[in-house]
């Protein structure tokens, strides 16, 4: 394995840890996402931290409790909460209430669709909304993992345990069921709406071929993913869960089956998170001990973008130019980097 | 306690059999003036109404871990649950999971072996039944899940004693005790319990495993929790002595072994490895102090079903007797299989 010790002198990578503007949230941080012009960083609990290109920061107030789901689509965020909402935020920073859950149950899972479609999910229950038309809701066997919606906003993705069922909201009776055993938590489906891919609760990532509905395996890894993020135009998705970034292949038409994963940027610490530059085969990944580095796809060259020596890195995202990277730790201490 | 250990939030998880007396002794756990904050994860809402705490609806979703093991079983809504409670920290000081009347305490538990996260953040600190004094004795008979709940337990709140005469009580101590003689066992009436006796207990803490004796050698230290003043006098002789009819449940036991001779620990970890792979659907609890061939220092282990984790705890002191005890609690236990195998891990 690649010895790395990210020192302040150290000759063999490049650095440009001097050029983020440091940021303190002061709140614990689970994601961050851009809309428009300002990154928000989504906390633990209640807030919404904006943060602008100048490291300005404003906080709103989303939920009366723990934030537990959240997903934008760049123009606005959805968040769920442990007090039974689903509330949107926009890049003013308004707050609208678009769902109360009538027991108040935990909101699990939320998606969004650049179309205006969201959905959300407690307990069970998976729930579609778009524009004016009716609210449907698709019960699956057991508690929903996670929600995605395919590239065309017309069909939502329901991970649960035991697999994943496929739903066009708009179509009566269109459930249909992806079976593969274990508790499935993340789902995502690929840009070029070929491929579904599942994190499961075991140190694993599931995939269907949604032509066939062949099964890819996707194992190996020493802890549980938690973060996936497609490449430019689809050709890799690059995950967390190993001490490198895994890049599973998805440029050909049989995805990533019979083929090995590329593993780039090595560090003795686990990858905690990754995203993937919107434009350019590059990446951003945040690691367990604090590290930020930003690798590119074809040679894996790195440049170091914070050092090591703090809380797991719990945030990373782009904004859709490219020219932004916003992060932070579990903490909140975090950075915005202008390329 | 190690500084980790002490940071991770303990989780109580409180088992009973229907009609047992879950819910009262839940409301007396929060509305006593302790001055701390739970997050309680119930099966259903309603009957608790304390606005302090958080209260979280679970489903009970138990599954199989994909790793060959047939009896890791997890609940996956703990698992979701623990991960939310986690953007809240320092909103609560401890958690309580309150399991259906049907429930398998073994998923509970398991999730709190197996599951990376949930470790990293909270610890198992007791499994503690309430049972109902009157009706505990059929429910041995007729209900496999109320007997699971017995043999797990560390700490057994046997409930409604104003209901049953002297006899009766004592008959079902007896039936309790046959199953699991190693909970600590406290008579109430209402759940009238001291929340010392039920909470932060650290059941599952290594550090924390003083010695394995049957609770009613200690009797008369019910409300105590220090080193217990045992001299390694022979305690056989003092299992008849105590007045206490003798019952012997046909499929639920406990097993004790013990050997003031050393042991080898390159026979007995991959004995004792192998019999809870190969016997630990049967298996339920398993706990252990021993003392190694060439080593100064304790080695305590515990486990539920098929998982294990053990650890050295401390320097024999002086003058302690350096013995091993074991003891397994479970469903028809091989018990020569044990005996003999555990005979073989002794330096000769």
């Amino acid at each position: 394995m690649k010895e790395f010790t990210p020192a302040p002198d150290s000759a063999s990578i490049v650095s440009v840890t001097e050029r983020v503007k440091p940021l303190a949230l002061g709140m614990g941080v689970t994601s961050v996402h851009f809309l428009g012009p300002r990154a928000a960083f989504v906390g633990g609990e209640e807030n919404v931290a904006f943060v602008d290109d100048q490291g300005e920061i404003s906080k709103v107030a989303v939920h009366s409790g723990g934030i537990l789901s959240a997903a934008s689509d760049g123009k606005r965020l959805v968040m769920g909460g442990d007090d039974g909402k689903v509330v949107s935020l926009d890049a003013k920073g308004e707050v609208t209430l678009l769902a109360t859950d009538p027991k108040r149950r935990w909101i699990d899972a939320v998606a969004l669709h650049p179309d205006g479609a969201y959905a959300w999910s407690a307990g069970k229950t998976a729930f579609f909304k778009s524009g004016k038309s009716e609210e449907k809701s698709l019960d699956v066997p057991s508690t929903v993992g996670g929600l995605a919606f395919a590239p065309k906003g017309q069909r939502l993705a329901i991970a649960h345990y035991n697999g994943a069922t496929l739903w066009f909201p708009n179509m009566a009776g269109s459930a249909e069921f992806l079976p593969w055993a274990g508790s499935h938590l993340g789902v995502t489906f690929s840009p070029d709406n070929k491929f579904l891919v599942t994190t499961m609760h075991e140190s694993a990532l599931h995939g269907w071929r949604l032509a066939d509905n062949r099964h890819m395996r996707m194992t190996g890894y020493p802890g549980r993913v938690r973060s996936m993020s497609w490449s430019a135009g689809g050709k890799a998705l690059a995950t967390s869960g190993a001490d490198t970034v895994i890049l599973w292949p998805f440029a050909s038409k049989d995805g990533p089956m019979g083929k090995e994963p590329a593993m780039l940027a090595p560090l003795q610490a686990r990858v905690s998170v990754v995203a993937c530059h919107p434009k350019n085969d590059i990446f951003a990944a945040g690691y367990s001990d604090g590290t930020v580095l930003m690798v590119r796809l074809e040679d894996g060259a790195e440049i170091l973008v914070r050092r090591n020596g703090t809380p797991p890195v719990a945030a990373i995202a782009w904004n859709a130019k490219g020219t932004l990277l916003a992060f932070a730790d579990e903490n909140g201490d975090g950075g915005l980097l202008e390329l | 306690m190690s500084e980790a250990t002490a940071q991770k939030i303990p989780v109580t998880v409180l088992t009973g059999y229907l009609g047992a007396g879950k819910t009262t002794l839940l409301n007396r756990i929060l509305s006593e003036n302790h001055g701390k904050k739970y997050a309680v994860i119930v099966n259903e809402f309603g009957e608790i109404g304390i606005d302090n705490d958080l209260i979280i609806g679970a489903d009970e979703e138990v599954f199989e871990m994909n790793n060959g093991c047939i009896c890791c079983t997890v609940r996956g809504d703990l698992v979701r649950i623990m991960d939310g409670l986690m953007k809240r920290k320092g909103k609560f000081d401890a958690i309580i999971v309150e399991t259906t009347g049907l429930a398998d305490p073994a998923p509970v538990a398991q999730t709190f072996f197996v599951d990376e996260d949930v470790q990293k953040n909270a610890r198992l600190d007791a499994v503690v039944t309430v049972a109902d004094a009157k009706w505990l004795s059929d429910r041995l008979k007729d209900a496999p899940e109320a007997k699971n709940q017995i043999a797990f337990a560390d700490v057994i709140v046997l409930n409604k004693t104003d209901l049953v005469t002297k006899a009766e009580l004592a008959e079902v101590e007896a039936r309790i005790r046959a199953i699991n003689p190693y909970a600590k066992l406290h008579r109430t009436e209402r759940c009238a319990v001291a929340l010392a006796d039920v909470l932060d207990r650290g059941a599952f803490d290594l550090d924390r495993i003083l010695d394995i004796e049957p609770d009613f050698l200690n009797a008369e230290d019910h409300d105590h929790d220090h080193d217990h003043h045992h001299h390694g006098h022979d305690h056989h002789d003092h299992d008849h002595g105590h007045g206490l009819k003798h019952y012997h449940d046909e499929d639920m036991q406990s097993l004790s072994l013990k050997t003031d001779k050393p042991l080898d620990p390159n026979v007995f970890m991959p004995w004792l490895q192998n019999l809870v792979q190969v016997e630990g659907g049967k298996i339920l609890r398993s706990k252990g102090i021993l003392a190694f061939h060439d080593d100064d220092d304790r080695y305590v282990f515990q486990g539920v079903h098929m998982m294990l984790e053990g650890n050295h705890q401390r320097k024999w002191k002086d003058g302690e007797p350096r013995e091993s005890r074991l003891v397994f609690i479970g469903r028809e236990l091989p018990e020569e299989l044990i005996r003999t195998g555990f005979e073989s891990c002794i330096v000769s």
